[in-house]
């Protein structure tokens, strides 16, 4: 449904962008994550015709961005940064404006207007204007504006900005509904939203994509595999060499020794399954006392915090 | 075409939605009329020449007043990202705009008809020179806008667009001026006499629809609403 080839934009002497290539299937949420000045905004604006790449394309449903521009626009909905509305304009009006220039026929605007006022739950504020809402109400505005015309492709640059806990819920719940028809393009710094919504995870550092995939994926990629926290009691330098011989251990780190001679590892897996039984079978073999043994995955956190601070 | 008359709608209502529209109307008509009504009775006189005479002068606030927002509040707020990632081409923006413009400053205009009606019942009135004012006053008020509305996209700070677009006018205004034009080399004397506002607007005042006069507007007007079309496009670079 979108597909990007080598994007890339300058401003002036920074690489906003640093060609980016990536494609997302129709239907499904798609998270692109990163942190401040990553290059997410500008993405996000070239895919919707705002800015022009300075090289590589991008199609959105087999359209050209630079050279079918109107149809492009036809198709996305877009919530730009910030979500900047009208302020003088009233909730109704700036709906029926955007409805008309989206060519609703006619008699459609109505109930279409009306449909989204539903769904975005904006009838406690229909006879206000614009600047007299709430943040809450002001990003429902913002949303209503992007789905009125039911796009196939939706972007939506940082959702939840500024809502209070119980709005990013309700909000979040509204995209991935939508995520089951359409395909959702969403930009966040914040990590439980897009592991909360997202199918797909794009992550971007510096205008360069640093790692995609699906959650679970990113999260068991991260430093090559899981991570393994193992309590042991028995004499530390064998138990040591004794580690060096499993073949699915990476890596290993001596943590701290306890009292009582227990000692803690940080065991670094090589990826495969089951390394578990084998330290198990290990430390039974030479009879020494195994008091914990458990596999951690990386959070969602660990990760997004590894391939962003590596290279900044 | 449609796009820009939804466009045009739009803007018009946002002027007459907020309170800075009435402000507008009723300090410029309280202010020309008290410029006509100053000399009126000293001079006796049934014309309105020195009400078009101080025209271009009162056009000069106002008119940049009206077009120092259309652009630089839409780049503030950030608004022009949703406008202009709507299925919109640029010139049909731009169009929009600037006829929403024309059509509030003919209306302020158009209020003031109770002058030329005074002067109806007050005696016997040479009405030539007066449609022949207001049709300059609008060709004049048009190439205002147009040169307003072109600087206000340039401009991200609403009083930097007034100031430069009141500048730029009177500079355009002035260059055909005599005092301008004695400084002169002869041979570019008939150039900037012709590229002055002021003097096509006194020739329309006499009454006389020269098409020079019409075409000079008119493409003064087509001329910057196209820059402000390309200007458009280089926000993309």
């Amino acid at each position: 449904m979108i597909e990007a080839k080598n994007l890339t934009k300058r401003f002036g002497d920074t690489l906003a962008v640093d060609t980016i290539s990536f494609a997302v299937n129709k239907g499904g949420i798609v998270g692109l994550l990163g942190p401040n000045g990553a290059g997410k905004t500008t993405t996000m604006r070239i895919l919707t015709c705002y800015l022009t790449a300075d090289s590589g394309t991008a199609t959105i449903a087999g359209k050209n961005v630079l050279t079918q521009s109107l149809e492009v626009r036809r198709c996305i909905g877009y919530l730009p940064e910030n979500n900047p509305l009208y302020t003088e304009m009233g909730v109704v009006d700036y709906l029926k404006f955007i409805a008309q220039i989206r060519h609703i026929p006619r008699k459609k605007i109505k109930p279409q207007v009306k449909e989204m006022i539903e769904v975005c739950g904006l009838e406690p504020v229909l006879n206000k204007k614009i600047d007299e809402l709430s943040k809450g109400f002001r990003q429902r505005v913002g949303l209503a504006q992007a789905m009125i015309h039911n796009p196939a492709v939706l972007i939506f640059d940082e959702p939840t900005v500024g809502l209070d806990p119980n709005q990013i819920v309700e909000i979040r719940e509204l995209i991935k509904r939508l995520g089951a028809e359409k395909t959702v393009i969403l930009s966040s710094h914040i990590l439980p939203e897009v592991s909360a919504t997202c199918k797909q995870i794009i992550i971007m550092n510096r205008g360069r994509i640093v790692a995609s995939g699906t959650p679970e994926e990113m999260s068991s990629h991260a430093r090559g595999g899981g991570v393994v926290t193992m309590v042991v009691r028995g004499p530390v330098e064998q138990i040591k060499d004794k580690l060096k011989t499993v073949k699915k251990v990476k890596n290993f780190t001596m943590q701290e020794t306890e009292g009582d001679g227990q000692t803690r590892f940080e065991i670094i897996s090589t990826g495969e399954e089951n390394i578990n039984e084998d330290l198990f079978r290990m430390v039974a073999e030479n009879g020494w006392v195994l008091s914990e043994l458990h596999q951690e995955t990386l959070s969602l956190e660990d990760v997004f915090q590894q391939l962003t601070l590596k290279e900044s | 075409m449609r796009n820009m008359l939804i466009i045009f709608r739009k803007e018009l209502r946002i002027f007459f939605d907020s309170p800075i529209a009435y402000i507008f109307i009723i300090a410029f008509l309280a202010f020309s009329n008290w410029l006509f009504f100053r000399s009126f009775f000293i001079v006796g006189q049934i014309s309105m020449r020195d009400y078009f005479f101080f025209i271009p002068w009162i056009f000069l606030v106002f008119v940049p007043a009206v077009t120092m927002r259309l652009w630089a509040e839409e780049k503030k707020i950030g608004t022009i990202e949703v406008l202009m990632t709507l299925p919109v081409r640029n010139y049909e923006v731009v169009l929009g705009k600037f006829l929403a413009s024309f059509s509030f400053v003919m209306i302020a205009l158009a209020l003031s008809f109770s002058l030329p009606l005074t002067l109806f019942f007050l005696g016997d009135v040479d009405f030539g020179p007066i449609i022949g004012g207001y049709v300059g006053a609008c060709f004049l008020g048009g190439a205002y806008l147009a040169i307003g509305l072109f600087v206000s996209n340039l401009a991200e700070n609403q009083i930097v667009a007034f100031i430069i677009a009141a500048l730029l006018s009177f500079a355009l205004f002035i260059i055909g001026e005599d005092i301008v034009l004695a400084t002169l080399p002869n041979s570019l004397v008939p150039t900037f006499s012709f590229l002055g506002l002021g003097k096509h607007f006194v020739s329309l005042q006499r009454g006389v629809l020269d098409s020079r006069d019409v075409i000079y507007y008119v493409s003064l007007i087509g001329f910057f609403l196209f820059l402000n079309t390309q200007s458009l496009e280089s926000r993309k670079w």
